[in-house]
């Protein structure tokens, strides 16, 4: 009799925690309030890892781990993505056939705005990252698109988010329910598992950060787009975002979207929303 | 854990070699090697194996494991289908998702059995 009573208060206490611990999220489907899901997702972390200042998680793998964290800052005195950047600095300046630059495409020149991509067009309806605006730029000015993933692509944008180092992510959410429905969108996308290894963006950078793949130290997803682009020893060069999408859909066996399609801009607008207030680090390198 | 520690289970894991029939002893071999495989099992690269390098730190170390679950059939479920037991497990549902086949499942159950 007794084990029995025990087994049944034990289910009543289980269904009761499961209640509370599902009326939050009840509320929170009711109404999409992306400030309040920022707001938990950066505890989220600040509590797994009380040690860290919340500047220290846009270092990815190196903020985890201590003697990793030595070599990356021995690593930086001779960054790996040094030959991008010098050359991302000799495209930007550099003027395109018709005589205009980057600089006549952004704001304030293209100098310290990354902390402000991707970021919602209301007239267009969709997420801007700031791969298709140097695309866009191109194309209206004559030239040729650049690949989303690496190469020119990558220098570019390193120099860029070199310009705005420092400067915290300041990424808005218009009054405009598209807006919102791109940011649900991109939180569904990171939540949600797929392909045959069953993972979700969020079972390694959310559920494992600090923990180890083989040799390799999982990234927390609070603040990994902020190092983008990266270098990466795996790839022997820089990437781009997408290409960190692509690559990480195809580890886990499922199918890659293509580079900036509307889901992938979803989800790095998602995730660099919820990063909002931590410091631009990029370009990084990365293992 | 000393090496005085794990005599004792050296000691059972050497008897039960010597008791397991030379098939068995086949199948956790070639277990073993799905185990470590990184196309396959690839179980190093979340969780600590005796002999295996590099191993990774998600999951529990797999030692002990017929104490800890002396029921193989235990054992097949986890593998074949661990987030149908744990919906929060991280861990790849090898047998639904067939990333393993019923045979090669089970030649790493035999593996694990001799940790």
């Amino acid at each position: 009799m007794k084990p029995r009573l025990a087994i049944l208060l034990g289910s009543v206490a289980a269904v009761l925690t499961a209640l509370v611990a599902a009326s939050p999220r009840v509320v929170a489907a009711d109404k999409v309030d992306p400030a309040a899901d920022a707001k938990a997702f950066q505890n989220f972390f600040f509590q797994k890892f009380p040690k860290l200042k919340p500047e220290e998680f846009v270092n990815g793998p190196y903020s985890m781990d201590e003697g990793l964290k030595r070599q990356w800052q021995e690593k930086e005195e001779f960054p790996p993505y040094e030959f991008a950047l010098d050359a991302g600095k000799e495209m930007f300046a550099t003027p395109f056939k018709n005589g205009k630059t980057y600089a006549d495409c952004f704001a304030n020149g293209g100098i310290g705005i990354r902390q402000n991509y991707p970021y919602f067009d209301t007239r267009e309806g969709k997420v801007i990252t700031l791969e298709l605006a140097v695309n866009r730029c191109r194309e209206a000015n004559g030239e040729a698109p650049y690949s989303y993933v690496k190469d020119e692509m990558a220098s570019l944008t390193a120099y860029m988010a070199f310009t705005s180092r420092g400067k915290p992510f300041d990424i808005k959410i218009p009054d405009d329910p598209r807006a919102l429905e791109a940011f649900e969108n991109g939180k569904r996308y990171f939540y949600t598992r797929r392909g045959q290894m069953n993972f979700s963006c969020a079972s390694c950078h959310v559920q494992s950060p600090g923990e180890r793949i083989r040799a390799e130290i999982l990234a927390p997803a609070l603040g990994i787009l902020n190092a983008m682009p990266i270098y990466r020893s795996e790839w022997s060069g820089m990437g781009t975002t997408s290409r960190r999408f692509v690559t990480c859909n195809s580890q886990t066996r499922a199918v890659p979207l293509e580079p900036q399609s509307d889901e992938y801009r979803d989800v790095e607008y998602f995730l660099s929303y919820v990063s909002n207030g931590l410091p631009i680090s990029g370009p990084g390198a990365r293992p | 854990m000393t090496a005085l520690a794990r005599m004792p289970a050296l000691a059972a894991a050497l008897l039960a070699g010597l008791l397991a029939s030379p098939a068995h002893a086949q199948t956790a071999a070639d277990g073993q090697k799905l185990a470590f495989d990184r196309s396959k099992g690839n179980c190093l690269t979340c969780h600590v194996i005796r002999g295996g390098d590099l191993p990774g730190s998600i999951g529990p170390e797999l030692k002990d494991i017929k104490a800890k679950y002396p029921d193989r059939n235990e054992l097949v479920a986890i593998v074949s289908d661990e987030p149908k037991r744990n919906p929060q497990s991280v861990m790849p549902p090898f047998g639904r998702n067939r990333i393993l086949t019923e045979q090669e499942i089970n030649a790493i159950v035999d593996f694990l059995q001799t940790l």
